[in-house]
């Protein structure tokens, strides 16, 4: 959906900003919203793109810096960290040849800390685009690595 | 009233204070660092914990408001100890090169590291050094030196009503910056300097250009000229640790002489030749049926914002060039010419209230002869207190010297455009008289001065009542810009000053200037008004011998060519 057809379901008031900003970033492969899309929609909402660019940089769920097709979110909280979350990681950063905060090469995947997911019954996890994945062990996170791989090709 | 006890003192409070308020009322310091007295409440650098019996933590007291019964230690060891961590935890994310900072001496976490005895940091340094914003003529960002009280981004959203700052990312990450972390320049920045202005540290200044003075100064082959602006007379005795609002004119130029200036020149008086131009176009355009309400167009903050945010309005602003710019053009041509001097060897320097006039002297608009500018260096009070400090001037015990000719004889009309209602009132003086041909009995409009945000006042002319305006800030300017943009003005005329309380409370003034210190300023400035000989910029003689002998008459074609300019709707950066 175009940013303006997202734009034209809200009323001009600064409260529906986050809103706005959650559902257009959605739409976006690259999961960020630029300088010209802020200024868009700080324009719409009478406010500036200071405000904008600020709001945007306070959540963790949105962000101006482009990141890969899928992003993966590792949870680095006590439980998941007492259940061999590093030995997760470190997998992820060997395979992917990236560091967290990064993205690969070829726009794939971006690697990222979140924090809890509410699986700590079932720690490890990590999140894909949404999608939960628990009890997580090196190998388990190489299959699905790989579905994804094979997903876009 | 609320009752508390404050270390041990039994204290009535107005309900609603906060802790900080009861105890300054009472004379008990608690040191601050984000609080600034005309700002909002930031309460994010934490120093001004105090404990409150049966309450775990520690509380700010900016923020937290008094109940009765409520038991206040300031100073006990757990504070003090807080305190100093605190500041310790500042220092270690700051870089601390106090000596070269320019606001050594007036910076307050110096001041705060000093009383809170720091002479160690127990932390080690986290500081990762960012680039400076200094593509500008005006301002310096330093985040380098941020401590990110808040301040700035508070003058500037809801005082100023711009928003060019705000707060980005969260925690350990946050940084106080422009949108994407631009530019000043590349964003909507009117320069008007209120930030620097209200900046605990050394982290927006402005640019400083003395040693350009100093090397003019010292070359031989350049007539150096300068003109002091009107609101400088009443504030820069302050550098010199005078009180607010003491009037110090003559010392001024005493000083200025000292420091080499070939000729010390008075503002006031192209303030007189401004009121005369543009008292003329407003009665131009009410008789002609010309673009109305007419603005003021002294003000280069308020033009910055209007050229950005409101183009639409451009030509209700006045052709008329700010008396700063109409002193540069005829500095290079008439008193050229009258000193037998090549335009190229008068070297113009202006010292301004204000951050925006370095913007302003660099416009390409500004220019008399090709390539030169008008004026070549602006300085803000500060900075001429700096250069009197590094002379070793003795400001307070200096004697007192009058202005040089031709650009020495001035009114009190000109001496109060330092202060927000000013020109407003200095132009109606002499619109009155001349459209009514008939002296006024009052000079005073007391209706347009003040600190109020938007001030007016009705006066007739030609039989006909009209409504006159001032705006006092750019939040109030927007407020105007709106209406004329919708076509709702009532109004005939409008003054914009783009920095609270006007010039007088420019972003380049002795820093501490809170509302206390604007009153100050503008009681002086009306005081400086009522003693003089002259009161309205038409009476001025030397104003009338400059048309006989070099410009002709208001309005007329040398005056087009020199006196007045242009606007253009922009975006970011400046055009020059
Ligand atoms: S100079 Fe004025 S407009 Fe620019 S950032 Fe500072 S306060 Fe805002
Ligand atoms: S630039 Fe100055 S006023 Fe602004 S947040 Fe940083 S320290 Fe505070
Ligand atoms: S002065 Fe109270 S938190 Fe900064």
């Amino acid at each position: 959906m175009s940013l303006e057809s997202i734009l034209s379901k809200f009323t001009k008031a600064e409260t529906n900003l986050l809103e706005i900003l959650l559902q257009y970033q959605e739409t976006k492969t690259d999961h960020a919203i630029t300088e010209a899309e802020v200024g868009q929609i700080a324009a719409y909402l009478g406010v500036t793109e200071t405000k904008v660019a600020s709001v945007i940089s306070f959540y963790t769920l949105l962000s101006m810096k482009p990141k890969g097709r899928y992003v993966i979110q590792v949870c680095k909280n006590i439980p998941c960290f007492v259940n061999e979350q590093t030995a997760i990681t470190r997998t992820l950063e060997k395979i992917l040849g990236i560091h967290a905060g990064e993205t690969t090469a070829n726009n794939l995947f971006t690697l990222e800390y979140t924090s809890c997911l509410g699986c700590c019954d079932n720690a490890p996890a990590m999140r894909i685009d949404g999608k939960i994945y628990a009890n997580l062990t090196p190998d388990k996170v190489k299959a699905i690595i790989s579905e994804y791989r094979g997903r876009s090709s | 009233m609320v009752n508390l006890r404050i270390n041990n003192r039994e204290l009535a409070v107005a309900e609603g204070s906060t802790i900080l308020e009861a105890a300054r009322t009472n004379n008990i310091k608690i040191p601050t660092l984000c609080h600034y007295p005309d700002l909002g409440i930031q309460s994010d650098c934490r120093i001004c914990v105090v404990e409150i019996e049966g309450q775990k933590g520690l509380a700010t007291s900016c923020s937290t408001i008094v109940r009765d019964g409520m038991v206040v230690k300031t100073n006990s060891p757990r504070v003090l100890n807080a305190r100093k961590t605190i500041t310790e935890l500042i220092l270690a994310n700051h870089d601390a090169n106090c000596t070269a900072c320019p606001k050594n001496l007036s910076c307050e976490l110096q001041s705060l590291a000093n009383k809170l005895g720091i002479d160690e940091n127990r932390f080690q340094s986290v500081l990762t050094l960012s680039p400076l914003d200094e593509g500008n003529p005006a301002l310096i960002r330093n985040p380098n030196r941020c401590i990110k009280c808040g301040r700035c981004v508070d003058v500037c959203k809801n005082i100023q009503g711009v928003g060019v700052l705000e707060l980005m990312g969260r925690s350990h990450h946050l940084k106080i910056v422009p949108a994407f972390d631009h530019c000043l320049s590349d964003l909507f920045c009117t320069y008007c300097g209120q930030c620097a202005a209200v900046c605990p540290v050394g982290a927006i200044t402005e640019k400083d250009d003395t040693d350009i003075v100093w090397r003019a100064l010292n070359h031989h082959d350049k007539h150096v000229i300068v003109q002091v602006a009107p609101a400088i007379r009443v504030s820069l005795a302050e550098e010199a640790n005078m009180n607010p609002g003491t009037v110090c004119t003559g010392k001024i130029v005493t000083a200025l002489k000292l420091l080499g200036f070939d000729q010390v020149f008075d503002t006031d008086f192209t303030a007189d030749l401004t009121i005369i131009e543009e008292g003329n176009e407003l009665i131009h355009r009410l008789t002609s049926g010309g673009v109305l309400p007419m603005m003021t167009s002294c003000c280069p903050g308020w033009i910055n914002f209007a050229e950005q945010h409101y183009p639409e309005i451009l030509p209700h602003i006045s052709s008329c060039k700010s008396p700063q710019q109409m002193f540069g053009a005829l500095a290079k041509t008439y008193y050229a010419e009258k000193m037998g001097l090549e335009p190229a060897n008068v070297f113009v320097v202006s010292i301004m209230p204000c951050t925006a006039k370095k913007y302003e002297a660099g416009r390409k608009e500004m220019r008399a002869n090709e390539d030169l500018p008008d004026v070549d260096v602006v300085l803000t009070t500060r900075e001429l207190g700096k250069m009197l400090r590094q002379m070793g001037i003795d400001f307070a015990n200096l004697a007192e010297t009058p202005f040089d000719d031709p650009f020495g004889i001035t009114t009190g009309a000109a001496a109060i455009f330092g202060a927000s209602g000013g020109v407003m009132e200095a132009a109606l003086r002499t619109v009155y008289e001349v459209v009514n041909g008939e002296p006024l009995t009052n000079l005073d409009f007391t209706d347009v001065r003040g600190l109020d945000g938007v001030k007016e006042t009705v006066v007739k002319l030609a039989e006909k009542p009209y409504r006159f305006a001032v705006a006092n800030n750019l939040k109030n300017a927007r407020l105007m810009a709106e209406a004329v943009k919708a076509g709702t003005s009532p109004y005939a005329f409008i003054e914009v000053m783009c920095c609270p309380g006007g010039c007088i409370g420019g972003g380049g003034q002795p820093y501490g200037t809170i509302t206390k210190t604007r009153l100050d300023r503008i009681k002086a400035t009306y005081q400086v008004d009522a003693a003089m000989p002259i009161r309205k910029s038409h009476e001025n003689p030397a104003i009338a011998k400059l048309y006989q002998e070099y410009l002709d008459r208001p309005l007329g074609e040398q005056s087009h060519n020199l006196l007045h300019t242009h606007y253009h709707a922009r975006r970011g950066k400046p055009n020059n």
